[in-house]
């Protein structure tokens, strides 16, 4: 029968959840770095017992540690993260110039065929690829070049590139998305970019309708669709069928079209998930209840999904890497809280309960489905 | 011979216990220190000095014989206990909460 493998990122370590196909049963190991924030942990698709985590602390800075057996013990690897050729500025909050400096890894996105390969998505805003296992790592500097570079500027959470889609079908093409610059695509494997950014509109910026400034909280693609993105920006669920060359608005009947992730079924590429939070200045959902939002009609039209949430005085916020499907049958949806609550549905969202209640804040959940 | 007293969470990742001992070539200085403790336990590079500018990080301070070095020059001679080893050159988090 199939396992499930459940990675979950908190301010205070690194927690392995695990079931059987199931999902009914679930053991927890961890902390993993105990009392260190871990952003992000992912495995490598060609080799699952392969997990590379990215902790950071204020006190001693990024590191870098990569797993041989799905999580069980770890080690050390590369942490030095270096901007190739000239630095450069971006604008800092008051709008004055302010160099790229290195803060910390956000996202971490293993190679499909390579698991020695992983590109990292990193604060302040650029992309890096490690091919030796995470023992080095070289930026992808035509990202930061490519024009719009020092007119981005920082989120409230720091200017993090947090959000990186390769395309199945054409390894060649990657998405990315920053905030708050908003999203981009190259087609040659990272030489060049372009903004994908036409027909987000945001209210917050002196032009609504410029190239570059949005404040993209995620994108997520359907693998037999590459074509179709979802976005989950600042305000607004926005939908692309033509690869971010033009993006329409799909928030319909949501409560608040505010959030952050967005996640799309493992079987059905037109049935999507969102979290509504109550607005920028109030990071919890609306009226206290904690409601996931599933669209099958790839957006527009929203049912809330609540069935074993909390739908009394729940104040948690989710964030935007911290939700994830599994490839089972029927797909299994998961997603953590900044109240320490890791919920399952292994009904595709019918029903959840909760598999971890008293975590540190989630910072990010990925889900293995395993042989 | 430097006696050096690591933090909690760079001990843990240097996979050491206690304070460690450290050989240091030129003159004793806290950046002759840290460069032997970065050639010993190559994980720490980074992690109390910064990649890139080489300077201190700005949450990690450096004691010895009750005196905080912090903001004294890496280059600066350490305290001659520390030199002959009756005192340790304490790495140490500062205190902040959350």
């Amino acid at each position: 029968m199939s396992r499930v493998r459940v990675l979950v990122g908190t301010r205070k370590g690194a927690f392995v959840l695990t079931a059987d196909g199931k999902r009914e049963r679930w053991v927890i190991e961890g902390p993993h770095f105990g009392g260190l924030e871990i952003y992000h942990m992912k495995g490598s698709p060609a080799d699952p017992d392969r997990i590379y985590a990215s902790q950071c602390s204020d006190w001693f800075g990024q590191v870098m540690h990569r797993s041989r057996d799905g999580g069980r013990t770890w080690e050390t690897v590369g942490n030095r993260f270096a901007y190739e050729g000239e630095v450069g500025t971006h604008q800092h909050y008051d709008g004055t110039p302010r160099p790229w400096e290195f803060k910390r890894v956000w996202h971490l996105e293993p190679s499909a065929a390579d698991p020695d390969t992983v590109l990292a998505g990193v604060e302040d805003a650029a992309l890096f690829r490690t091919k030796d296992g995470g023992q080095t790592w070289q930026e992808l500097p035509g990202l930061r070049h490519h024009g719009s570079g020092s007119q981005w500027m920082p989120g409230a959470g720091g200017m993090c590139l947090h959000t990186i889609l390769v395309d199945p079908d054409n390894p060649e093409r990657i998405f990315i998305a920053i905030s708050a610059a908003g999203a981009f695509r190259t087609v040659d494997a990272g030489q060049t970019w372009q903004p994908i950014n036409h027909g987000l509109k945001s209210q917050y910026i002196p032009d609504p309708e410029a190239e570059v400034g949005h404040c993209v909280h995620r994108i997520a693609m359907h693998p037999s669709r590459p074509d179709v993105l979802y976005m989950q920006k600042h305000w607004d669920v926005m939908r692309s069928d033509d690869a971010g060359s033009s993006w329409r608005e799909v928030s319909g009947n949501l409560p608040s079209d505010f959030g952050f992730p967005v996640e799309v079924h493992a079987h059905e590429p037109e049935a999507i998930y969102v979290v509504p939070i109550k607005s920028d200045s109030e990071h919890y959902p609306p009226e206290g209840k904690l409601r996931v939002y599933r669209s099958r009609t790839g957006g527009n039209e929203w049912e809330p999904l609540s069935r074993g949430l909390p739908q009394e005085h729940c104040y948690v916020n989710v964030l935007r890497d911290a939700m994830s499907v599994d490839a089972l049958e029927p797909c299994g949806v998961y997603f953590g809280t900044t109240g320490g609550q890791v919920y399952a549905s292994a009904s595709a969202g019918d029903t959840w309960a909760a598999i971890a209640r008293d975590l540190p804040a989630v910072l990010s959940v990925e889900v293995q489905t395993l042989p | 011979m430097i006696r050096v007293v690591l933090p909690h969470h760079l001990r843990r990742l240097a996979k050491v216990s206690s304070e460690v001992v450290v050989d240091v070539q030129g003159p004793a200085t806290a950046a002759e220190v840290l460069d032997a403790l970065e050639a010993r336990f190559p994980m720490l590079a980074g992690t109390i000095r910064d990649h890139a500018t080489r300077q201190r990080r700005p949450f990690v301070r450096f004691f010895a014989c009750g005196d905080d070095l912090s903001h004294q020059s890496l280059d600066t001679p350490l305290p001659e206990a520390v030199v002959s080893g009756a005192e340790p050159f304490i790495v140490l988090g500062a205190i902040a909460g959350g």
